[in-house]
């Protein structure tokens, strides 16, 4: 289990690593996203691995399943999605503006010495 | 005993009644605004008078004690950060009604409340995650009023800015896993206890922690090589925004002297050598680059961001060498960068409006320009360290603590250096800008229906110069008590017993349960 579960952080990081790096948002957004999938399931495994364990304290047993990544997970899915949600809306606003949805600056149109008046 | 919590419940609370009850009267935004603000700064000077002497402040969330619960701490350092903030977050918004910036898009008051929220829960916090999920606050509300007003430049920038704080973000989440995944704990406090039981063996995991949380505050005090949303984003945002955004490096650095000061701080010996070996060079080359940059810079706005990466690299230098005199110059520096920064940006927006773009070339006078380009020449003397300002009695403290470190010939080399080509560059910027345009006459009468500035927006950037006056006349008071705020920062341990050790729930039973 531990080998499935370290082999999938790892793939989905390095899928997100390489999208993150491409030039247009569409790709990049998607990054983002195998990126934050990636982290919490590491956010999960931070506890230990475990299997039908309990998390609350009972007599007579020995192995307990950690609550508090499963509490830290959920935060980290619901202000993850969030936030994948706002450069969306933001990404198609620039996009529809500008009729362009490369994430790398518009090439400066100013010339030197246009603006000068003297 | 509760105020603690008051600069995070404040705004919050304010900000839903702009949003629900008086989303379409401007006026009463405006006037909720700036009594939120005033609110805030008499809470942060109780705040900060409480703990001037030394004491610390534990406020637990639910009462819950601390290892298990959520923590907020108010010492020096945290109730100063705090109390700066409001300050400056009345200035800028005097100015961004009085320059009615706030009218060009919706919802400016709300997330203007979230934004606040945010910084103030960061600074007070004394739980990493919990730190965690106040920098998200503060961004998303940041992400909002960083593409207020729209233009697709605008959300071109914010979409990078957006995208960098999102992989900021994961990074975070990342550091934090492996740091419980090794420690077990997020408290801050618990995990300054903690670290020091690693077994030296086996510190692979918690070195690689400390090197991941090191980069994500790097992040957001935009540390060469990780400036690259800065310049981009500050100079599109709305300028008031922008002015605003000066305290969020701010954050960054905030949160790298609190965690490697407490946590894991320079006599650790499984992370020793990641301040000196590698955080000092990096400041060193955002100094650099950043200074370099505000005399490449072709316009105005370009050059004050990079004057922002700049002053960052500055306080980042003072701040790797973690000694007692350089915290207290890091913090002092802090301060004034802040109030220059944000003035600048102000500026920006008094040039902007009145000039066809903002380009460093010769145009004609704008109305109001002996005002303005006078408070230019204060704004950029104290940014690039000039006496008489405060800028210059900062460096002189930086160059000071400096004095001692095994790098002291780079340091010095550097930071003076720079300081040339930013004065080069901003006197450049300055003489183009203004001088220039005196021989070119005043503009032709068409455009005389653009106003001279507003008496309020005057009056906030008047403010915060008057501000930077009022730190270099009391340089020697500021001083005195940053370096009181220093020497606690280095006796973390009333900070960890006054967290680990007060009773609630979950720990011993109180009297009388």
């Amino acid at each position: 289990m531990e080998f499935l579960v370290a082999s999938a952080i790892g793939i989905m990081t390095a899928v997100g690593l390489y999208l993150v790096m491409r030039l247009r948002t569409f790709p990049v957004i998607l990054g983002i996203a195998m990126l934050t999938y990636a982290v919490n399931v590491f956010l999960f495994a931070s506890g230990r691995l475990t299997i039908g364990a309990p998390p609350i304290l009972r007599k007579g047993i020995e192995t307990y399943a950690d609550p508090l990544p499963q509490a830290l997970v959920l935060t980290a899915i619901v202000i993850s999605f969030g936030m994948t949600a706002v450069v969306v809306m933001i990404a198609l606003g620039a996009y529809l503006g500008s009729d362009d949805d490369n994430v790398d600056d518009a090439p400066e149109e100013d010339t030197p010495g246009k603006g000068d008046a003297a | 005993m509760h105020w603690i919590i008051a600069p995070v419940i404040l705004p919050a609370l304010l900000a839903p009644f702009i949003v629900l009850g008086a989303r379409y009267h401007i006026s009463i935004q405006r006037s909720v605004s700036i009594a939120g603000s005033l609110a805030q700064i008499a809470v942060a000077l109780g705040l900060f008078l409480g703990a001037a002497d030394g004491t610390v402040t534990l406020y637990q969330l639910g009462d819950w004690a601390a290892p298990f619960g959520i923590v907020l701490v108010g010492d020096r350092l945290s109730t100063l950060m705090v109390l700066l903030t409001a300050v400056l977050a009345l200035f800028v918004m005097l100015y961004a009604i009085g320059s009615r910036w706030d009218e060009r898009g919706r919802h400016f008051h709300a997330l203007f409340q979230f934004q606040i929220m945010g910084i103030m829960g960061a600074f007070l916090t004394g739980d990493l995650f919990n730190l965690f999920v106040f920098f998200e606050v503060l961004l998303i509300a940041s992400y909002g009023l960083m593409i207020h007003a729209g233009g697709t430049a605008r959300l071109r920038a914010g979409v990078q800015y957006v995208l960098f704080n999102l992989l900021g973000s994961t990074l975070f989440l990342f550091a934090l896993g492996a740091i419980y995944a090794e420690t077990g704990t997020l408290n801050m406090a618990d995990l300054a206890e903690r670290v020091t039981l690693v077994d030296p063996q086996a510190t692979a995991g918690i070195r690689v922690a400390s090197v991941l949380l090191l980069l994500v505050f790097a992040i957001k005090a935009a540390v060469v090589p990780l400036h690259f949303w800065l310049p981009s984003s500050y100079a599109e945002a709305p300028p008031p925004v922008a002015a605003l955004f000066a305290i969020m490096t701010k954050v960054g650095a905030y949160a790298i002297i609190r965690v490697y000061t407490m946590v894991f701080h320079p006599e650790l010996e499984a992370t020793a050598g990641l301040h000196g070996v590698w955080l000092l060079p990096a400041a060193l080359l955002s100094l650099a680059i950043g200074m370099v940059g505000v005399l490449a810079a072709r316009k105005l706005d370009r050059l004050v961001t990079f004057a922002v990466i700049g002053s960052m690299g500055m306080v980042m230098v003072s701040i790797s060498m973690f000694t007692q005199d350089s915290i207290a110059a890091a913090l002092y520096y802090m301060v004034h960068s802040t109030l220059a920064a944000a003035t600048l940006f102000l500026i920006v927006d008094l040039v902007g409006a009145r000039r066809a773009n903002l380009r460093l070339s010769a145009l004609p006078m704008i109305p109001g320009a002996a005002m303005i380009s006078g408070m230019f020449f204060m704004a950029a003397i104290a940014m690039a360290g000039l006496p008489p300002l405060s800028g210059f009695v900062g460096k002189l403290l930086i160059l000071d603590a400096a004095f001692t470190t095994p790098l002291m010939a780079w340091t010095w080399a550097i930071i003076l250096s720079a300081s040339l080509i930013s004065v080069v560059g901003f006197a450049r910027a300055g003489s183009t800008m203004f001088w220039k345009a005196k021989s070119l006459g005043h503009q032709s009468s068409a455009d005389d229906t653009v106003a001279p500035p507003a008496a309020l927006s005057l009056v906030a950037v008047g403010g915060l110069l008057s501000l930077i006056v009022v730190l270099t006349i009391f340089a020697g008071q500021v001083h005195g008590f940053m370096s009181e705020l220093s020497a606690q920062l280095f006796q973390p341990e009333p900070y960890i017993s006054t967290v680990t050790d007060t009773p609630g729930k979950l720990s011993t039973p109180k009297e009388g349960y």
